[in-house]
């Protein structure tokens, strides 16, 4: 047995031994070229630590950090509209509390995120905001708690500056699924930003705040941050608690991060991950310091990347595929040291078919319980069958009824087999060929989407087509494995070209391995 | 009445069905047989005067006592305000998650240890899927194919007065899944209220095999699962509190026919009818059953194993670890007691009711003959019990100061008898020490109750008794020695009861046998 394989397997047991083998690795640069026009991108460096660094100085105060960023969402929302609700008043209340802490108590009152503005995805509960997932059928209800990712950012000393815009109870891959608005793509504002997570990448994008929470069911985290050129993280499966996510698909749903450097995303999840005892599916593994396995560039001495196996996967580089895209990230992979090679998983192409059906067969299950009856929209009726048709008729969107309908098919007396067996046999395919493929390779390459950002409208009506986009992300979801989504090139299109993202996907609880690289 | 929603599964295709429900609005006895049961009583005399027999399988729902509901941290307590012991979780407020309470699979395990059942090592849940108001998540969280216990059967005794026997009935399965909450409908009939105390509380179905042909053995069966869970403590097994719910599905046959054939057209009297499938509801008022819901087809529940949910992993541990801790059931009691020689009706007696069955063991232990014990607990205590309205656990008597009583009779010291009747003298002291405690010696000498044991003073009673009595003393002269019985009780009477009967008899043979 060589030694890589052992020093990789001693990462993913999370045993921190202090091992020669132990690589280190910096950082993909983030983005590269400013997006368009009034957007200010910020440096590829983290925003985090320019934060912290600025409150423990004293150089600036939390309420001018506040202020600046408010005053850019302020001035960017109007076109983006990546926020269903700005909690501004609260943020700048928040702030200045938190100033006044840092004057009395000093800076060991700072905690790892103190003074960071974070967008937080509308499906996630927050107790003192509206949290809708983007849909008529919960307009203005306000939950009694908060969702565990966004208790343990606040207590981390976070500042959630609002509610981002989703596809309804993220079903969609470009944010217009939401019953509110249509958020647009920072780069090109005629252009999706992506979803069902876009209100959270475009506001990543636009640095309307610093990091932000999304979820990811299918890919809702990485296609966005590909389409918004900022880094998306999907971690493993149970990394994060689920608890106050709106559920989609339970089984595949995962709370993840966006921010405009690794450095940032990674540390967001160092905060949000760990078992919770409120969700029996996360897990209890530790959690690492993920931010810490990143070194400066600078700081390296000799290549860091030797030794590390990467495979690319054949089968995202084909036919639909965007010859731009495809040749961007085969530029980023020969970056890689030239260490990529080829590596096929053969069933690749059925993934897609499968996570439709299972995640619409847990999908009509989960949104049962928006009926009316105990809280959001509710119609009044003359009976009961009438009022739970019309209540969830007019408070349920088109895409979501649709995949409703498509799921209570697939698990129903007859079809059961045919459908919601059969996904799941597909879905242990899926699982074994990745863990096979992992076996042989540390991380496993592909582009985030099979396109850069396509314009608003473009697939609106034709589902398929949209959910043929997802055909990069679902499988990694069906695996249950964590995935990094960092910016490696552009193609042409809008006023400067369109981002597009290198997906790089680990081990189940590799995520450490991912942000090295 | 609740009409609340109810379905039943279909096991197997009968020639006629329909399924009752036990659950009324008017409470009943804890320990009588539910309403349901005694109408298919009722139906299984009919039908076999017309040859048909009834083929009867029980669905049983055990409300679990836990302190807290089965995936979330709230409370029960029956009865409380409405929505009083409710959270986000058992609400179904978006974005909750069901977090299992360990206690319910103990109790699962526990039950289905108790009902002889094959537990499975690794079980899972499943979501049941319906919409109704009293239903927070638009599903249940319950078990479908692969349930907790399976496979048991349950052993129990007919009572002596429908000719007694020893029956055992087969268990399909047990399963863990949650409680509804409860719709409260208007009077007006205009709107319904929705109550969510009792959503998300834990449950265990209990499954029957169709094995049970009359009334009696769905009564004795229900009644067995009722001690049983008592026995266990995992419920407190209330009817009139919902806390075990039965549903008995009836189906029919000609007698001699082993199968239960497809659901075809049952003559009768010359007619052909065709059978409804169809769930029938009690009226206790009219003691009657209407149709509640006729059964278009099979409901379609769409079971899919429950994502939120881990599976329920056992091991091997665990579960010698949940048998050491169990109770001795009743079964393994009856055949106790009967070992030491009780007749069946003493067994059932003692065995059947938990706390008198403590009651008569702890009497036992302090020394106690069984016969004896058992007399005194069926006979003038249980009298009092039932005059008084109380259980056993309710009075001040302990088993320590009744088994010091049958020892003081034992020894001779004190008469339990006078011929065939209970002394008076005894009672006095028995009726003291349930309604007032202390001990018995404390008791004869407080109340005054000290025994006459002065010859001199039971002589001098002699004497006037058989100086009332020249009559009867003439009889016994001439021969009529039976009479002598008759002076005892006299004499016992002017003693209030406190002669001391051995010599008292002593003394009354030497003075009617004098001349």
């Amino acid at each position: 047995m060589p030694p890589p394989l052992q020093a990789h397997r001693l990462l993913i047991s999370h045993r921190r031994l202090p091992t020669p083998a132990r690589r280190r690795f910096s950082a993909v640069s983030s983005v590269q070229s400013p997006p368009a026009k009034t957007l200010a991108p910020g440096p590829a460096t983290s925003s985090i630590l320019s934060i912290r660094g600025s409150l423990l100085s004293g150089e600036r105060t939390a309420a001018e950090i506040t202020a600046e960023y408010l005053s850019r969402l302020r001035r960017t929302e109007p076109s983006v509209r990546s926020f269903i609700h700005v909690a501004d008043s609260d943020a700048v209340r928040e702030a200045e509390e938190l100033d006044r802490r840092i004057a009395s108590e000093g800076k060991d009152a700072l905690g790892p995120l103190a003074g960071v503005l974070v967008g937080v995805k509308d499906n996630l509960c927050t107790a003192n905001m509206p949290s809708t997932g983007g849909s008529r059928i919960l307009e203005g209800y306000r939950p009694a708690y908060d969702a565990t990712a966004v208790r343990r950012l606040r207590e981390a000393g976070a500042i959630v500056v609002g509610k981002t815009n989703l596809d309804e109870f993220g079903m969609g891959s470009t944010t217009e699924g939401s019953a509110f608005q249509v958020t647009t793509n920072p780069w090109d504002e005629s252009r999706v930003p992506g979803g069902s997570s876009g209100g959270s990448a475009s506001a990543v994008s636009a640095r309307q705040c610093v990091v932000s929470l999304g979820s990811d069911t299918g890919g809702s985290v990485r296609q966005p941050a590909s389409f918004c050129g900022v880094v998306g993280l999907k971690p493993t499966y149970g990394r994060v608690s689920r608890f106050g996510l709106m559920a989609y698909a339970s089984s595949l749903d995962v709370v993840g991060c966006f921010g405009s450097s690794v450095f940032d995303t990674a540390t967001i999840l160092s905060v949000v991950a760990g078992h919770d005892k409120m969700d029996s599916t996360s897990s209890s593994q530790n959690v690492p310091d993920y931010a810490s396995e990143l070194v400066p560039l600078d700081s390296l001495e000799s290549k860091p990347l030797n030794g590390l196996r990467i495979g690319i996967i054949q089968e995202t580089l084909g036919e639909g595929v965007d010859s731009g895209v495809a040749s961007s990230i085969k530029a980023a992979t020969s970056h890689l040291e030239q260490l990529g090679s080829v590596v096929s998983l053969p069933s690749f192409s059925l993934g897609l078919p499968a996570y439709y059906i299972l995640a619409s067969s847990e999908a009509s299950s989960n949104l049962s319980r928006y009926d009316g009856i105990r809280y959001g929209r509710q119609v009044s009726a003359d009976d009961l069958s009438e009022l739970y048709g019309e209540s969830r008729a007019n408070g349920l969107g088109h895409e979501v009824k649709m995949r409703i309908l498509m799921g209570t098919y697939a698990l129903s007396a007859g079809y059961y087999d045919a459908y919601y067996k059969r996904a799941q046999q597909v879905r242990t395919l899926v699982q074994e060929s990745f863990e096979d493929a992992l076996k042989r390779f540390d991380i496993l390459v592909s582009p985030a989407a099979p396109s850069a950002a396509y314009k608003i409208g473009e697939k609106i009506n034709d589902p398929l087509a949209m959910y043929a986009g997802d055909i990069m992300t679902v499988n990694v979801n069906l695996a249950g494995l964590p995935a990094l989504v960092v910016p490696c090139g552009f193609v042409e299109g809008g006023p400067a070209g369109l981002p597009v993202g290198l997906q790089m996907i680990g081990s189940p609880f590799s995520e450490e391995i991912a942000v090295c690289v | 009445m609740n009409a609340g929603l109810f379905f039943t599964t279909l096991h197997r295709p009968p020639l006629a069905r329909f399924t009752t429900r036990a659950e009324s609005a008017q409470a009943t006895e804890p320990k009588a047989a539910p309403q349901s049961i005694q109408m298919a009583t009722k139906e299984a005399a009919q039908l076999k005067m017309q040859g048909f027999e009834a083929v009867i399988g029980i669905e049983t729902h055990v409300q679990l006592s836990t302190v807290t509901k089965a995936f979330c941290s709230c409370p029960y307590n029956y009865g409380s305000q409405p929505n009083s012991t409710i959270c986000p979780t058992c609400m179904g407020h978006p974005g909750t998650l069901p977090v299992l309470n360990e206690k319910v699979v103990e109790c699962a395990v526990k039950l289905g240890l108790a009902l002889n059942c094959e537990i499975s090592m690794t079980s899972k849940f499943d979501r049941k899927q319906y919409f109704y108001p009293d239903l927070p998540k638009g599903y249940q969280i319950s078990q479908f194919d692969i349930p907790i216990a399976k496979k048991g059967y349950i052993d129990l005794d007919l009572p002596m007065e429908f000719g007694g026997g020893h029956k055992k009935f087969g268990i399909t399965r047990v399963h863990m899944e949650e409680d509804a909450g409860k719709l409260l409908h208007s009077d007006s009939g205009s709107y319904s209220q929705v109550d969510l105390n009792r959503a998300g509380v834990p449950l265990l179905e209990i499954v029957s095999e169709p094995d049970m042909r009359t009334g009696i053995e769905a009564a004795e069966y229900g009644a067995e699962l009722q001690r049983i869970v008592r026995y266990l403590g995992v419920s407190n097994g209330n009817m009139q509190e919902g806390s075990l719910r039965c549903d008995v599905n009836v189906s029919v046959r000609p007698f001699g026919q082993s199968e239960f054939g497809t659901k075809i057209l049952l003559h009768k009297e010359g007619q052909a009818d065709q059978i409804v499938q169809e769930t029938r509801l009690w009226d206790e008022s009219s003691q009657k059953t209407f149709t509640m819901r006729k059964k278009e087809g099979l409901a379609d529940y769409r079971y899919f194993p429950e994502p939120d949910l881990p599976e329920v992993v056992l091991n091997n541990d665990y579960i010698d670890e949940i048998h050491k801790s169990m109770p001795e059931l009743p079964e393994a009691k009856r055949r106790r007691y009967e070992n030491m020689g009780l007749s069946m009706q003493d067994v059932l007696f003692l065995a059947n009711d938990d706390n008198v069955a403590r009651f008569f063991d702890s009497t036992l232990e302090h020394g106690s003959d069984a016969k004896l014990a058992a007399n005194w607990i069926m006979g003038d205590i249980a009298a009092y019990l039932k005059n008084e309205k109380l259980t056993i656990d309710e009075i001040k008597l302990s088993p320590l100061e009744l088994s010091e009583l049958i020892a003081s009779i034992k020894n001779g010291t004190i008469s339990g008898k006078i011929g065939k009747e209970a002394s008076p003298y005894f009672v006095l002291i028995l009726v003291e020490l349930i309604a007032n405690g202390g001990t018995v010696k404390a008791v004869i000498e407080e109340k005054d109750l000290v025994q006459i044991a002065d010859p001199a003073a039971i002589e001098a009673m002699v004497d006037k008794v058989i100086a009332d009595n020249p009559k009867q003393l003439e009889q016994y002269r001439a021969g009529k020695t039976k009479l002598q019985g008759f002076f005892a009780g006299q004499v016992m009477k002017a003693s209030k009861g406190k002669a001391n009967p051995v010599l008292l008899n002593k003394i009354l043979g030497e003075k009617l046998n004098a001349n």
